[in-house]
């Protein structure tokens, strides 16, 4: 299916910038007009990967973060991409409470936090060219609304 | 983000204001050890009712200084947190450790 609506943005690698990726990616999405806590869940989802690529893709130093958003009708689809370190074993990565930076105080929860809050998390990486994180949602309260009507 | 810190005895009152996320946890994290140097500190309470938005960076700083609090046989409650940060916080199974309490008072009696 084709998006109704397409965003992409590219910005630096800087822990700042996380702030600013999911508030433009819950600006786009309240387009769909979900509820404030299905716009809680992208927010956080998003913070999350991009904070993984600025800690883990680039180990905070420099690079270029892309984020691409896709609109559907009642769903989004939300893409983080960096060409940082990448990650030997994505299973791994994606245990609960796994780090690689305990000494960081990481919790380990980054993963977990983006698969209790979205229906799906695909990640993509091969060590040395980068790590693609996307994640999908379906707005309950959009897709509910549509059938009663 | 903003921090205040008030005492109660020997608990330090933290409340966190605006959004914790991995960019601002640092400076929460300098913030808070600043004050846990003070010999006067025991129990440390994070107040968490003016916290907008919070990823798991907020497991990382609580469980970090909860580990520097149980060195001094001291405790660490939250309190005020809102359903989408509590959610955060028991997916990562902190609040088995750490007490989420609904209000400053209710946790000052748990100290």
């Amino acid at each position: 299916m084709q998006p109704i609506n397409e965003m992409k943005i590219t910005f630096s690698s800087k822990s700042s910038n996380e702030a600013f990726a999911r508030v433009v990616s819950a600006a786009f999405v309240s387009q769909l007009d979900p509820t404030l806590e299905e716009l809680a869940d992208v927010k956080t989802s998003v913070s999350e990967a991009v904070t993984n690529a600025v800690i883990h893709g680039y180990e905070n130093g420099p690079g270029y973060i892309t984020m691409t958003c896709k609109l559907f009708p009642d769903s989004v689809e939300i893409t983080v991409e960096d060409q940082g370190k990448g990650i030997e074993d994505v299973e791994l990565a994606r245990q609960p409470l796994y780090t690689s930076k305990p000494e960081m105080e990481r919790s380990g929860m980054g993963f977990t936090v983006m698969e209790t809050f979205m229906d799906k998390v695909e990640v993509f990486s091969e060590p040395g060219k980068g790590t693609t994180v996307k994640l999908y949602k379906t707005f309950k309260s959009i897709r509910d609304k549509d059938k009663e009507e | 983000m903003q921090v205040k810190f008030t005492r109660k005895g020997a608990t330090l009152i933290v409340k966190i204001i605006g959004e914790l996320d991995h960019h601002s946890a640092d400076y929460l994290r300098q913030k808070v050890d600043g004050e846990l140097i003070k010999p006067s500190t025991r129990n440390v309470i994070f107040d968490f009712s003016s916290v907008s938005f919070m990823d798991s960076s907020g497991i990382g700083v609580i469980m970090g200084r909860l580990k520097t609090i149980q060195k001094l046989n001291g405790k660490i409650a939250i309190v005020n947190t809102r359903p989408q940060i509590k959610r955060i916080f028991e997916m990562s199974g902190l609040l088995k450790i750490v007490p989420a309490c609904e209000s400053i008072e209710s946790a000052i009696g748990m100290m």
